[in-house]
């Protein structure tokens, strides 16, 4: 658990951990209720959640399906404001700040982007300027100098004059990771990324924003319901269950079996792996009965 | 990487407004009465030149009395219909919509009969009507496609859709009931035409109306081409949703009611020529937009021509020309776009 001492201080802004990297968000018992109407009673309640995450940080919010995994993905990156609690992107709260400027600093990858009428990867990736530009916003050597780095850096120059749809569904989320980059922002939130990706471009994507967030000091947040992903790769780990907060933590501490059994309905084992990482390993009930 | 540049939204533009005058100075020349090109030149030229008190009385009356206005406004309905139809388009994210799909141009025709069957003495309440007409059927769909308080596309095109028709049974209904007198003047206002000149004292409302409104859907245009990748993804990058949404339906409304009001229901524009600018320039909207106002003029101002000369001395409705010539050429062009 992050201890709530240093959180309270990190209101003000950036604050100098041991760790040396600054606290780029900080969600303090940030709350939210979905209700049909304002007099009926709510639907669905996310539970006071905190948690801080700091340049050079990948963050996981793991969970099973309707965790209130969404809801607080919308709660960081602003389109909603939390019931109570606040959730602030170095020192300012997401939810106040105006769509141009919360774009500037956060760029949210969605897990699947359709373009109704066929665009070229490169002019996609150039979307990703536009909170930077006004009126027409025709690109300038800057905004093209931009993307081409943002495309370079997720190792896709050579997809730039193809069309979306010709893509396959790793290439095609690079590129999409690629406009986020091309927004040049302070935080990087994912949701559900490696949803459509096969097992080796799921372990590409997460080795690439480890690297991101090492070189380019981004924080990270990644939202997923893939444990094993999570164990590998993420510095900390925030346990979303039914809309309560359970854990916030590294994977070590936070893959205990009987919660993540509990979390996810499912057989599991857990066991340390050599570099101190845990190991999680679907355990079918079959076998079980059998020993 | 292919960005839009200003060079090339300028040599497209240029372009096409190119081709439109060539298209109107044949407009101009071809009708029952023939005009030759050259006298054609040297009296615009005189007229240009603001010596029209020396052009020949008949040239005079056919050219610069009948068939300009007539090719102008022609223009301006052609720019309005396509942008409109572009418009909604990018708003519902659905190549379907249209200013006829949403129900628009049904709602500003009916305000136009009902405003010729209450009052057929005063002429300048027909387009008033359907000024009213459209607003009130923007208002019906605009309420029909909210839920949960968000506006929501296909509830939206649903609405529109089923508005549409609702409307079109009013119109058959009044038609066939109470008006008796006029029924050929009104069955070719419906499908579209533009020979009732538009009375003095709106030319300039009209005018004024429609560059507004297609100025206002422009300074939209690069929110236009995010909110096509998604609404949620539009908002990510910065695009403020609700307020484009507002001023595009609002200004996209507005230019079909101006259209509708004008030349009635004339079909097909819409649809057509924000497909084929995009299938010969693409589908960036600050391209698309200037491309189709243009485009749209260019396919009125032929469409008219056709009209007014295929079986001269009779005229045939714009409408029914663009009808005749739209879905062949749409379907072309889809087909090629696939290959």
């Amino acid at each position: 658990m992050n201890t709530p001492e240093t959180s309270m201080e990190a209101a003000g802004g950036r604050e100098e951990l041991p760790k040396g990297a600054a606290v780029r968000l900080n969600v303090e018992q940030a709350s939210y209720a979905y209700a049909a109407s304002a007099q009926s009673a709510p639907t669905f309640t996310l539970g006071a959640t905190s948690f801080q995450a700091r340049e050079r940080e990948l963050i996981a919010i793991l969970g099973p399906n309707a965790s209130g995994k969404s809801t607080l993905l919308q709660l960081i990156a602003g389109t909603i404001a939390p019931l109570s609690g606040r959730v602030e992107l170095e020192g300012q709260e997401t939810s106040r700040l105006d769509a141009r400027t919360r774009a500037q600093r956060i760029a949210v990858v969605h897990q699947e982007s359709s373009a109704v009428y066929p665009a070229l990867a490169g002019d996609f990736v150039l979307q990703g300027r536009h909170p930077y530009g006004r009126a027409l916003r025709l690109a300038s050597k800057e905004d093209i100098e931009i993307a081409r780095h943002a495309l370079a850096q997720v190792g896709a120059e050579h997809l730039a004059g193809r069309t979306i749809r010709e893509l396959s569904g790793g290439e095609k989320q690079r590129i999409i990771l690629a406009r986020a980059l091309a927004q040049q922002p302070r935080l990087l939130l994912l949701d559900e990324p490696t949803l459509h990706l096969d097992i080796g471009a799921q372990v590409e994507l997460l080795e690439r924003l480890r690297e991101l967030a090492e070189e380019a000091k981004y924080a990270v947040v990644v939202v997923t319901h893939e444990l094993a992903l999570v164990a590998e790769f993420a510095d900390h780990v925030v346990l979303l269950h039914h809309g309560t907060c359970l854990r916030v933590g590294p994977p070590s501490a936070v893959y205990q079996r009987e919660l993540l059994e509990q979390v996810f309905e499912a057989p599991l084992d857990v066991e340390l792996g050599p570099a101190g990482r845990p190991r999680v390993n679907l355990r079918a009930r079959r076998s079980e009965d059998a020993t | 990487m292919r960005p839009l540049t200003m060079k090339r939204l300028l040599w497209t533009c240029g372009a096409l407004t190119a081709v439109l005058l060539g298209c109107v100075v044949l407009a101009l020349k071809l009708g029952a009465v023939p005009i030759s090109v050259t006298d054609l030149v040297v009296n615009l030229g005189r007229m240009a030149m603001g010596r029209s008190n020396e052009l020949p009385s008949e040239y005079r009356l056919i050219v610069f009395d009948l068939r300009l206005p007539r090719i102008l406004l022609g223009i301006l309905v052609g720019a309005a219909l396509s942008v409109s139809g572009a418009s909604f388009q990018a708003l519902l994210r659905n190549p379907l919509a249209d200013p006829f799909v949403l129900g628009v141009s049904s709602g500003a025709a009916l305000g136009s009969i009902l405003a010729l069957i209450l009052a057929p003495q005063f002429a300048l309440l027909t387009p008033l009507g359907a000024f009213l007409g459209a607003g009130a059927t923007i208002a019906a769909v605009y309420y029909l496609g909210r839920r949960e308080g968000q506006l929501d596309s296909a509830t939206l095109l649903l609405g529109g859709i089923i508005t549409a028709s609702f409307l079109s049974a009013i119109i058959m209904f009044l038609m066939t009931t109470l008006a008796g007198r006029d029924l050929r003047g009104m069955v070719f206002w419906l499908m579209g035409d533009l020979s009732t000149p538009v009375p003095a004292g709106l030319r300039w409302i009209f005018t004024v109306g429609l560059l507004a409104g297609i100025g206002a859907i422009y300074t939209t245009a690069a929110d236009l081409n995010l909110l096509l990748t998604g609404e949620r993804e539009a908002i990510h990058l910065g695009v403020d949703v609700t307020r484009v949404k507002l001023v595009v339906y609002v200004s996209a409304s507005l230019l079909t009611a101006l259209a509708v009001s004008v030349s009635g229901a004339i079909g097909y524009v819409g649809l057509l020529v924000p497909h084929a600018v995009r299938l010969l320039f693409g589908s960036d909207y600050r391209l698309l937009i200037p491309a189709s106002a243009l485009g749209g003029a260019i396919v009125i101002v032929v469409a008219d021509m056709l009209a007014r000369t295929v079986v001269a001395p009779t005229e045939l409705p714009v409408g029914a020309m663009t009808a005749i010539a739209g879905a062949p050429v749409f379907i072309y062009l889809l087909r090629r776009g696939m290959r």
